[in-house]
């Protein structure tokens, strides 16, 4: 649709001393180092020293609770899970040197795409290196030039890369509204393909999308669908199938892509569906051929934490629980939340801005407490955030303890 | 829909996004002069797109860089 590029950009100009490629970063350099001078410890390089359980760590000397790792249900320490892997990495060895398509494919990548087919009762499943490599690869496969690509504008970084490394036109909406979708997408000239990417729950803020509505006015208009469920996987819906699930939508979405690297509790991707020509894209998809497979002991672990997954409800229960009395207690304290109710297990913490954001997390780091801070240009509307991210291994007095926590920083710092 | 019917509709959608009150002339540029940020550009994008019934995809906005430019596209658009 584009009339195309006719001549490349103009080079910017380059002034002064020591001006290089590395130029352009300066802002974000000086932006770093102002937030360093006062004094904080530095957000973006903490080390865990020690991992004592899915709940807590030793950083920087202290014993911490982790309250940002995205290991919603605890597998990382599952005694079933650490024997599989160790078996199978003595078994089949570190590593599998090799792409998925030539020497990569191990029995266990194959009981491992059996566990998630099984999972989500889908035909085919596809397992990438990364979560990042599925959305990059599936986007830019199948959506191809003079194709539609219609998301919501707070997608995952993986999804906006997925939409340019491919050819086709990409229109964004704004986030969550339906009417904006179902706009767009009558928009379209007809004839041309239309895929239409929603996540399940969009983690910034931790809050869910309308699938049940946007997934009917997608097919009503002729789009696939394609859903990312890396934060609502294990916990969301009756069997952990995820906000697909929970809607009542299962059927009518083409693609699911998901991650090992939440609630399964370790490294990887993967993509379900039920389209008879699937397969396909094993060899059609870059991201899944040119890069070497994951270790048998990685695929082990995520094969036995999935199958574990699908009778996990106590653990489930106990999360929603966990997530219902933070969300509740940060309210009653004061804060300002990303959403009104706690929708999933992420429970975002407003903060009024960088500085005092940055003195919030450096603040709950000396009392013992891990979150993450969050900041633009990774939030909506340019906002700071204290990410929280339960897990179904919190206690509830470890519960009682964080909020203490929030309780005592936040006076510190001046927010509540 | 010519160009001296478009242009004026333009003129008044983009009234409110411009906070600075900036002089608009076909040169004026969106990022440089109006000093518009990504999600501006969304709620800007979107309100173009409503009034004239079209889609700007993204691929198309990287074309389009200051005021003339976009009142170009948008007559060519609505004309096709």
């Amino acid at each position: 649709m584009s009339e195309g590029v006719m001549q490349a950009d103009q080079p910017q100009e380059l002034e002064g001393e020591g001006k290089d490629l590395f130029s352009k970063f300066d802002d974000t350099i000086a932006m770093r180092e102002n937030l360093l001078a006062s004094g904080v410890e530095d957000p973006f390089s903490l080390v865990m020293e020690k991992v004592l359980s899915p709940t807590r760590a030793i950083c920087n000397g202290r014993e911490t609770i982790l309250l940002g790792t995205y290991n919603y249900m605890g597998m990382t320490f599952d005694p079933d899970v650490i024997e599989a892997g160790t078996q199978a990495l003595r078994d089949f060895g570190s590593g599998t040197t090799g792409s998925r398509v030539l020497n990569g494919t191990y029995q266990g990548h194959k009981e491992c795409e059996d566990a998630l087919r099984e999972f989500y009762g889908m035909d085919h499943a596809m397992v990438f290196s990364t979560g990042y490599q599925a959305n990059l690869g599936i986007i830019s496969t199948i959506a191809g030039k003079g194709d539609y690509v219609v998301l919501d504008i707070d997608s995952h970084a993986s999804i906006w890369d997925g939409c340019a490394m491919g050819n086709a036109e990409i229109v964004p909406f704004k986030h969550n509204d339906i009417t904006a979708m179902e706009k767009r997408l009558k928009r379209i000239p007809e004839g041309a393909g239309k895929l239409v990417v929603l996540e399940g729950v969009y983690s910034m803020l931790g809050d869910v999308a309308p699938l049940k509505e946007m997934v009917k006015i997608a097919k009503d208009n002729g789009a696939m669908v394609l859903v990312d469920e890396a934060h609502s996987m294990g916990f969301i819906g009756e069997h952990g199938r995820g906000v697909v699930e929970d809607a009542g939508v299962m059927d009518d979405v083409d693609l699911i892509i998901g991650t090992f690297s939440k609630s399964v509790g370790t490294v990887g991707g993967f993509c379900v569906s039920n389209h008879p020509k699937f397969e396909i894209m094993r060899l059609m998809c870059r991201p899944y051929v040119f890069t070497a497979s994951l270790p048998p002991s990685v695929v082990a672990t995520a094969a036995t934490s999935i199958r574990k997954l699908m009778d996990a409800k106590d653990k489930r229960a106990h999360l929603w629980q966990n997530s219902r009395r933070l969300h509740g207690g940060l309210t009653d304290l004061g804060f300002t939340l990303g959403t009104e109710e706690p929708q999933s297990a992420i429970v975002a913490v407003i903060m009024p801005d960088l500085e005092q954001g940055a003195a919030m997390w450096s603040a709950l780091l000396s009392e013992g407490l891990y979150v993450n801070l969050a900041r633009p240009p990774a939030t909506p509307a340019n906002m700071t955030l204290l990410r929280c991210s339960l897990c179904a291994e919190h206690s509830e007095e470890e519960v009682e303890t964080i909020l203490g926590m929030f309780e005592r920083a936040g006076k510190a710092v001046g927010i509540i | 829909m010519d160009r001296a019917t478009v242009e004026p509709r333009i003129r008044s959608i983009i009234e409110p996004f411009n906070k600075k009150e900036v002089a608009i002339a076909d040169a004026t540029t969106f990022a440089g002069d109006l000093e518009f940020d990504s999600l501006t550009v969304m709620d800007f994008v979107a309100a173009i797109e409503d009034e004239f019934d079209i889609i700007i995809s993204m691929n198309q906005q990287a074309e389009i860089e200051s005021y003339g430019q976009l009142v170009d596209a948008v007559t060519k658009m609505v004309a096709e």
